[in-house]
């Protein structure tokens, strides 16, 4: 299985590099992106069984810390982007601790408050340009040799970032962290009571669930070349990544992967598509209506249901 | 770039030649040029507005048998993309239409902080991209070098608003109220700067969130503060519903200034609440410029109204605008090679029915709209009919000041 | 002093419509376990319900108000057959996601026909003006409507046999369905008066306001605070949580910028549902 994932993301490196396909690497990025977002959600949603609305607080607050790194201080972009995720998870675990103690739509509701008022401080801040937010000079991108070379880089980082989700998703799940996880996802006052140390583990898997977000959107960010509140802190792209883990099924590892880049690419095709871009709202809705209503488990659970043999290579 | 212009040509050709019937001796040829607008959300009003120009200006070119450059005539092809009014996907739309469209030249997407996002990927091209509807500075302050702003920077908003206040009343205790988002804000400072030298006062001075929903707390402050005047505002929903709560809570007030929201046909169905609201505006269809080129005023104004039925506010007008300048640069270079095109734009200088444009060339804020003034326009009532007469600057006016 | 007083009156009228618009969406989430994320576009429908009665088809502003309850109604019962009956019982993420489609489509459709520029219904009511501070006749009448509404909704669930079987599904399912409930039809009913209440909501807030197809989104999330502070799935908490909201707005406003409302606002939300995660002003779930 890892390296089913290490193969699967050295061909996603490298398929668009040797052809030289800047459009393909466009999509690809996108979506590798939505995949960070789906499958450090997946730990949380899939396996401590917590929903999480306001996921999209560590990849905002990831990319401000380190854009204004590189903006402000002139760090490179790894060394600013792994400051962000190390931040980041502190700060979650330190949320964790607080709003974990609720259960079920409690939980998911604190996060949503969590993420508003997050994005309304930032609006606030002058040191992160408040509300404008803060635009990247176009020399930023001189240390990585020029802004050509620079998406490269960012790109395979993107992919290596991605790749790490997916081998974190699956060191979980075959751990005893994972196991004590899943535990408190189908019950959490058996768990208390089998020993499994509920409140320490779950503020762990909301702080481990924040790091690669947090990387990513230091490096979705900065090839962006412009961060302010309102795109950072979208609880739109929230509630999306939440369909995407529900779409690819959760509690699998790379159930939220699938469902990732199948959204990705069914809203960028409907996007570019000349008959139904006007109505690709209302098409991506009910598309998704009859994928909640007829099939349950998502992408994952209806493979394995009808392929049995998948069960035990695809986790 | 070459080939795949004539790679287009000769798809483009039979179908061309037959619809216009153009001189035999020129070669046809296909330009593309892409972007993206917002056909859902929130900016999709604007931006609407902005493609419409685009288009007017587009079929008024093929029907008149395209843009005659180094012997060639060029057609007029469009590629564009919905951007959902969020730059997530902006990157990546734009990247598609340079690479896989084979666009050569581009409009911006609408909203000052879309149009920062699209012009990383047309700064890595090399490819020239006319900004229309993206008034804020601080993509121009970047080392851009291949954007060119139509609109009038945001520090030009409220100055013919202020001007005009401290005409009618030098002492009027101002209100000063904006939303935070980037434009606002950008808006914002230079007002603070001017009204500091032209010595008034703000008595407040306060930004809310875009998804305020109820101003009457706001507007209760003003008028515990006892101001005459407040200026401010953001978008559409919000100055909409600050106008009327204004006028349903008697502020008060004898002059009010909003952003962007007044310009809008919609807002005369505020009805009384929009009588003597005034909008800083880039353009009115009462402006009387003398074109060097292109239409007047009125005439687009009335092209504008029989193709689409409505009467094209500053963001259409901005995209037909955005259009003549890029035909006008393309015809000057007579040539359609990005670094010659953003050349002709460097050294124009003109006016067209959009007013004067010329783009800074100072490398620090390289593409900066220098030459485009903007006017103030206020609903007034006449004949029982709800109107937006043009009050400032006074060469421009239609109509007297309401104080 | 004076302009105090006007804060808390004009936070009071204001406040009562906010309870109303959560009515819907703790009603549904008690009852049924579904957080219902379609609420702001159906409340977005209530007021393009009154721009449609009153200003196209020229019906006093007011009886928009009955109009929208029964389409409300009739919507919400279809919408629950559709997309929400085979949810019902599965993990509580399967009903957020099929209200976000149901959401999408709203927006979509909504966007397709009245694009997103704002839309303003003019309603004259008289006002009063005391000391220079005007309250509006529309924000007065809004308040009362609501007011008459969750008595009318309170005296349903609690006074009639229909009202007491939808409790008694909220309750216990199974034991509902033992004693001879048809649960089902009840959650149908209860998922189409929430609708109504949402919908009826937003009519109320059309004649007060202007509103664009995207104006529910702050809606939605004024009604998850409105919700907690009046408790999960109690509407009459609602009303008291909705006047709390806006007694915070008119108040807070005077003593700090503007832009700070928000953050007070969530961080209280935060913060309530942390010491009182069943609500401040109802500790028991009705």
């Amino acid at each position: 299985m890892p390296w089913l994932i290490l193969l699967a993301a050295l061909g996603c490196a490298l398929i668009p590099y040797w052809t030289d396909d800047v459009q393909l690497r466009e999509g690809l990025l996108l979506a590798a992106v939505y995949v960070i977002l789906a499958s450090n959600l997946n730990l949380m949603i899939g396996y401590a069984g917590y929903i999480n609305f306001g996921n999209i607080v560590f990849f905002g607050l990831g990319g401000y810390i380190s854009v204004y790194l590189v903006s402000e201080w002139h760090w490179p972009l790894p060394a600013a982007a792994v400051l962000a995720g190390v931040a980041v998870s502190a700060v979650a675990l330190l949320f964790g601790l607080g709003i974990l103690r609720l259960r079920g739509a409690f939980f998911a509701l604190a996060t949503i408050g969590i993420n508003e008022a997050v994005r309304q401080l930032v609006t606030n801040f002058e040191p992160w340009g408040g509300a404008s937010g803060i635009y990247l000079a176009f020399d930023a991108y001189e240390p990585l040799g020029g802004p050509m070379q620079a998406l490269w880089i960012v790109y395979f980082l993107v992919i290596a970032v991605t790749a790490l989700s997916l081998l974190l998703s699956f060191a979980i799940k075959n751990s005893k962290f994972g196991l004590g996880l899943i535990a408190i996802g189908q019950n959490e006052n058996a768990a208390a009571t089998l020993g499994v140390p509920t409140p320490l583990y779950k503020a762990l898997v909301y702080s481990a669930s924040a790091v690669l977000p947090a990387i990513g959107g230091g490096l979705y960010f900065f090839k962006s070349g412009i961060i302010e509140p309102g795109g950072a802190f979208n609880l739109g792209t929230s509630i999306e990544a939440i369909v995407m883990v529900m779409l690819g099924g959760p509690g699998t590892v790379i159930g939220p992967a699938l469902g990732a880049a199948l959204y990705e690419e069914l809203r960028g095709a409907l996007l570019t598509s000349d008959i139904f871009s006007h109505l690709q709202l209302v098409i991506a809705g009910a598309l998704l209506l009859v994928i909640v209503l007829f099939i349950p488990g998502g992408l994952m659970g209806f493979i394995h249901r009808r392929l049995a043999w998948t069960r035990r290579w695809l986790e | 770039m070459k080939s795949s212009a004539t790679f287009f040509g000769v798809s483009g050709l039979a179908v061309a030649a037959l619809i216009a019937g153009t001189a035999p001796s020129l070669a046809q040829d296909m330009l593309t040029i892409g972007f993206t607008a917002s056909q859902t959300g929130k900016l999709n009003n604007d931006s609407t507005a902005q493609m419409r120009g685009f288009e007017l200006w587009r079929d008024e070119v093929n029907a008149a048998g395209g843009i005659k450059a180094g012997g060639k005539q060029y057609k007029i092809n469009f590629v564009s993309y919905d951007d959902e009014s969020q730059n997530t996907r902006v990157q990546q739309l734009y990247t598609r239409i340079i690479v896989q469209d084979k666009a050569q030249f581009l409009f911006s997407p609408y909203s000052s902080g879309l149009v920062a996002t699209a012009a990383i990927v047309s700064e890595q091209y090399g490819k020239v991209m006319l900004t229309t509807g993206g008034a804020e500075e601080k993509p121009y302050r970047l080392g851009n070098k291949y954007l060119f702003q139509v609109y009038s920077p945001a520090d030009q908003y409220l100055k013919g608003a202020l001007l005009a206040l401290k005409e009618k009343n030098p002492k009027a205790k101002i209100a000063f109220v904006y939303e935070d988002d980037p434009f606002s804000k950008a808006v914002a400072q230079a007002v603070r700067a001017q009204a500091k030298q032209d010595g008034m006062s703000l008595s407040l001075d306060e930004s809310y969130s875009g998804s305020t929903t109820d101003f009457g707390p706001i507007i209760n402050k003003v008028i515990a503060d006892k101001a005459d005047a407040l200026l401010g505002g953001g978008h559409y929903a919000d100055g909409a519903t600050l106008a009327r709560q204004l006028h349903d809570q008697n502020a008060g007030l004898k002059w009010v200034t909003l952003l962007v929201a007044p310009d809008s046909p919609n807002f005369a169905t505020l009805g009384d609440a929009a009588v003597g609201v005034s909008v800083p505006s880039q353009w009115e269809p009462q402006v009387s410029f003398k074109p060097d080129f292109g239409p007047t005023a009125a005439e687009f104004t009335k092209r504008f109204s029989d193709k689409y039925k409505i009467e094209p506010g500053y963001h259409a007008a901005g995209g037909y605008a955005a259009g003549m300048l890029l035909q006008h640069a393309i015809e000057q270079a007579q040539s359609v090679e990005p670094a010659k095109v953003a050349d002709a734009l460097n050294k124009m200088d003109v006016t067209t029915m959009f007013g004067r444009t010329k783009f800074s060339t100072n490398p620090k804020e390289h593409g900066l709209q220098t030459g485009h003034e903007m006017v103030l326009a206020q609903w007034q009532k006449k004949n029982g009919k709800l109107v937006k007469e043009v009050i400032w600057p006074k060469a421009a006016k239609t109509a007297d000041i309401l104080y | 002093m004076i302009a105090i007083l006007a804060s808390v009156f004009d936070g009071v009228l204001v406040g009562a419509v906010y309870g109303l618009a959560a009515m819907g969406l703790t009603l549904i989430w008690g009852v049924m376990n579904v957080i219902n994320l379609a609420h702001g576009a159906i409340t977005v429908f209530g007021m393009f319900g009154l721009y449609f009665l009153a200003t196209e088809l020229g019906l006093p502003a007011y009886s928009a108000v009955p109009i929208s309850i029964l389409g409300g109604f009739v919507a919400g019962v279809a919408l629950y057959w559709i997309a929400v009956h085979r949810i019902i019982g599965r993990p509580e993420l399967m009903s957020l996601l099929a209200t976000f489609a149901v959401n999408m489509m709203l927006v979509g459709i909504g966007t397709a026909l009245w694009t997103t520029s704002p839309f303003n219904v003019p309603v004259s009511l008289p006002g009063v003006t005391w000391e220079g501070y005007t309250f509006t006749g529309t924000h007065m009448m809004a308040a009362v409507l609501a007011v008459v509404i969750a008595g009318l909704l309170y005296v349903f669930l609690h006074h009639t046999r229909t009202g007491k079987a939808i409790r008694a599904v909220a309750d216990n399912r199974g034991a509902a369905e033992l004693s001879g409930i048809p649960t089902a039809q009840m959650l149908a009913l209860a998922f189409g008066l929430g609708i109504a209440l949402a919908a009826v909501s937003g009519t109320l807030i059309a004649t007060m306001f202007p509103f664009t197809i995207l104006s529910g989104e702050a809606y939605q999330l004024k009604s998850f605070v409105v919700t907690v502070l009046g408790g999960l799935g109690n509407p009459a908490g609602a009303l008291i949580g909705g006047i709390a909201l806006g007694l915070v707005e008119g108040i807070a406003t005077r003593f700090m910028p503007v832009s700070w409302i928000p953050i007070i606002e969530f961080g209280l939300f935060v913060l309530c549902l942390l010491a009182f995660p069943r609500g401040i002003f109802a500790p028991s779930k009705a």
